[in-house]
């Protein structure tokens, strides 16, 4: 035997003996390990393969002529795909702005705005549903006004927006020098007051002489569209939000004030600095966002009133058809949602997969600087 | 005068972080912003760069006033403590992201930006490292990246925000000498912020002593170190030994013991604190008339000085601790003393600056 060798032995031992002293017996490690496999068998895996297996159970055919050749689930899939990119639209507006709020400023109602995002986790999604019913519906506080003359709300509505749009334009416009601001620029709060009563009074004289929306006619939200982005907006409402607070507070204000430092602009700072740094906490956001939203059953089950045709999303579609013991219609559905959430799983660990810093190398632009 | 800083003050709530600061930047000077954490220095750094609004007072640029100027307006360069660098940037793009993000009209062509990056890479030695990630750079690298980020869009004024002070020992004596030898080449108006008096006094040509929001001191680093004008410069500068005390005549009385004051005392009776360095203290026999009996601790040798701790015998004024000091001397000078631990000697000092005590 060699010297080598009888170095190597009794290392080898100890080795053994370590990883001896960190594993429990076979017995157990397989006992654990079938029963959680035995659990989500039962639980997960039969399921979801059954509902595939029930809706082709007729052939490919049968299967294609239960989602397309039946309007009203032809439709359903359509209000789902207008509803869902609707509610996730304004919800990555609304949980960028939180967000960032929330990670950068501290201003009185911080804590509150931060419990207040949780809200929608922790209310059950009937309970929202009956709330804009409450408020939009026949008996709500809104509804005889809405259904004498709706549209009235329009001129208000976008004007708001347009003083919205305004604040943002007036920001991003004004002159950087102090020296070259003249007039309204001085002044933040008259030039949006100006702006403001300006969008008004022209939206108004639109409605008041060329009708530009219809008179004395209902604005249906609830039993409507609207009504069922609302529910879906709000019951996803913390999913952006949620996963970007961290990411801010984590990243820290210091980039965006060398980007500041540096000569760029509020513009540039977001797009070049703050979007990229929070990309993957932004796309994982969605995600989430998108995968409940799809699938919501509870709000929108509230405020849809079940016309076939017009306000039945496809969780809701598949519920009447089970109910009307059309079974391989409601798999048949069922499984394209199905195939929705096992695309979005698919998606997640992807990009959980990826490393932050690796995931977010692009390709080398110039080779000039290359020595 | 390239910076002027005119009674700036700010307060954050209650807490007063710069308490009507002005100092004045000569063009071309590399000032140090020395002091505690907490004395209001990065707030004044803020404050100069425009990313943080004075409450009060104004900051002129060549005699234009700028206080109120948006960052962008100011042309200043920030180096900040953590590097900041954009880290999904390359080298390349962070420090090309100045010259980027400039209006359309004086935004130069790519060849120039290209250009001008390779300028800045070789000049904090990087060349190599282009297309790399700030992820795969060493601290010292990183900041000289962000150095090269802050010179490209050649600022009026460079501040750095304790640029150091995340690196280890090693690499931040290297940056201090590279930075020294960087300001010789381009004589850029500089700030820097430290709390490190070493570092303070071996990079800057001037030293701005802050202390609880107000300046102590100014001057070169030569008067800085060599006059301290208060009690609290004097011992944030160097070692010090503190001796609390009452003037009685020629000498400092502490306790029951007196020390020999060289300089002509304050007012008779006045009570003050005393500060020396450790090689202006001198250590005398136990039976020797004056001095203040102290304890010998350890001696502490390194090359051809030794260091001795010592122990107050007596505690001191408002302390129940007894008090510590410090003496340098030489090896010659210990060898004559023969000293030991535990024993009993007395101090007396070749210099001692005295000031009157409560300030």
């Amino acid at each position: 035997m060699s010297a080598e060798a009888a170095l190597e032995k009794p290392r080898a031992l100890e080795v053994g003996r370590i990883r001896y002293a960190q594993q429990d017996p076979a017995s157990v490690r397989w006992g654990l390990t079938l029963t959680a496999v035995a659990v989500v068998g039962v639980l997960v895996v039969i399921p979801v393969v059954n509902i595939f297996v029930e809706a082709l159970r007729d052939g490919v055919a049968v299967y294609w002529a239960n989602l397309f050749d039946d309007p009203d689930t032809r439709d359903s899939i359509f209000l789902t795909l207008t509803v869902v990119p609707i509610a996730v639209a304004a919800n990555i507006i609304f949980g960028i702005t939180a967000a960032w709020a929330i990670a950068r400023f501290s201003f009185p109602g911080r804590t509150l705005l931060t419990a207040l995002i949780d809200l929608p986790f922790s209310v059950s999604p009937v309970v929202a549903g009956l709330m804009f019913v409450l408020i939009f519906g026949l008996q709500g506080y809104f509804g005889p006004f809405l259904r004498r003359d709706g549209y009235a709300v329009m001129p208000y509505l976008t004007s708001l927006l347009g003083v919205a749009v305004l604040i943002l334009l007036f920001f991003l416009f004004r002159p950087a020098a102090p020296n070259a601001r003249r007039d309204l620029w001085n002044h933040p709060w008259l030039a949006v007051l100006v702006g403001g009563a300006t969008s008004f009074g022209v939206l108004f004289f639109l409605q008041q002489h060329f009708e530009v929306w219809p008179r004395n006619q209902s604005l249906k939200i609830i039993f409507a569209t609207p009504g069922l982005v609302l529910a879906t907006a709000f019951v996803t409402f913390p999913f952006v939000a949620r996963e970007l607070i961290p990411v801010m507070e984590a990243i820290g204000p210091e980039e965006e004030l060398a980007a500041i430092s540096l000569g760029a602009n509020g513009w540039q700072v977001f797009w070049r600095v703050t979007v990229p740094n929070i990309k993957w906490g932004l796309v994982y956001g969605i995600i989430l966002c998108n995968a409940r939203a799809v699938g919501e059953f509870g709000a929108v089950y509230v405020v849809s009133g079940h016309i076939a045709g017009q306000t039945d999303t496809m969780p809701l579609r598949i519920e009447k058809l089970f109910q009307e013991y059309n079974l391989p219609g409601a798999f048949a559905v069922a499984s394209v949602l199905t195939l929705l959430a096992l695309l979005t799983l698919v998606a997640k660990i992807k990009l959980e997969r990826k490393p932050p810093s690796a995931a977010s190398l692009p390709e080398p632009k110039t080779d000039e600087a290359r020595p | 005068m390239s910076i002027l800083i005119k009674n700036v003050s700010k307060t954050f709530g209650n807490f007063v972080a710069v308490d009507n600061v002005s100092v004045e930047v000569p063009d071309g000077a590399l000032l140090g912003l020395l002091g505690p954490s907490g004395s209001g220095k990065t707030t004044l750094l803020r404050i100069i760069a425009g990313l943080e609004l004075a409450d009060s007072g104004s900051v002129l640029h060549q005699q234009e006033d700028i206080t109120h100027h948006s960052p962008r307006d100011r042309k200043v360069g920030f180096v900040f403590q953590h590097y900041a660098l954009f880290r999904h940037m390359t080298v390349y793009e962070n420090i090309a992201f100045g010259l980027r993000v400039k209006p359309r009209a004086e935004r130069p062509p790519e060849a120039e930006i290209a250009k001008r990056v390779k300028e800045l890479l070789d000049l904090v030695q990087l060349s190599w490292f282009a297309h790399r990630y700030p992820t795969q750079l060493s601290g010292g690298q990183r900041q000289r990246v962000a150095l090269a980020r802050a010179l490209a869009v050649e600022p009026r004024v460079l501040l750095l925000d304790e640029p150091f002070g995340a690196l280890d020992a090693q690499v931040r004596k290297e940056l201090r000498r590279w930075l020294r030898r960087l300001h010789g080449e381009l004589h850029i108006t500089s700030l820097f912020v430290t709390h490190d008096q070493d570092e303070a006094l071996e990079v800057a040509d001037q030293i701005v002593i802050m202390n609880k929001g107000k300046v102590e001191q100014t001057g070169t680093v030569q008067e800085v170190y060599e006059r301290p004008a208060t009690a609290f410069a004097y011992s944030f500068l160097g070692a010090v030994n503190r001796f609390a005390g009452r003037v009685e005549g020629h000498s400092l009385r502490i306790g029951n013991d007196r020390v020999p004051l060289a300089q002509p005392a304050i007012a008779d009776g006045e009570e003050v604190i005393a500060f020396a360095r450790p090689h202006e203290l001198e250590i005398v026999s136990e039976t020797a008339p004056e001095g203040l009996a102290v304890k010998v601790n350890r001696v502490l040798i390194s090359g051809a000085t030794a260091r001795v701790e010592l122990k107050g015998l007596i505690g001191a004024k408002g302390l129940a601790e007894p008090q510590h000091f410090e003496v340098e001397l030489t090896r010659d000078r210990l060898n004559d003393l023969g000293l030991k631990a535990g024993q009993h000697v007395r101090l007396i000092a070749s210099r001692l600056r005295v000031f009157p005590s409560g300030r």
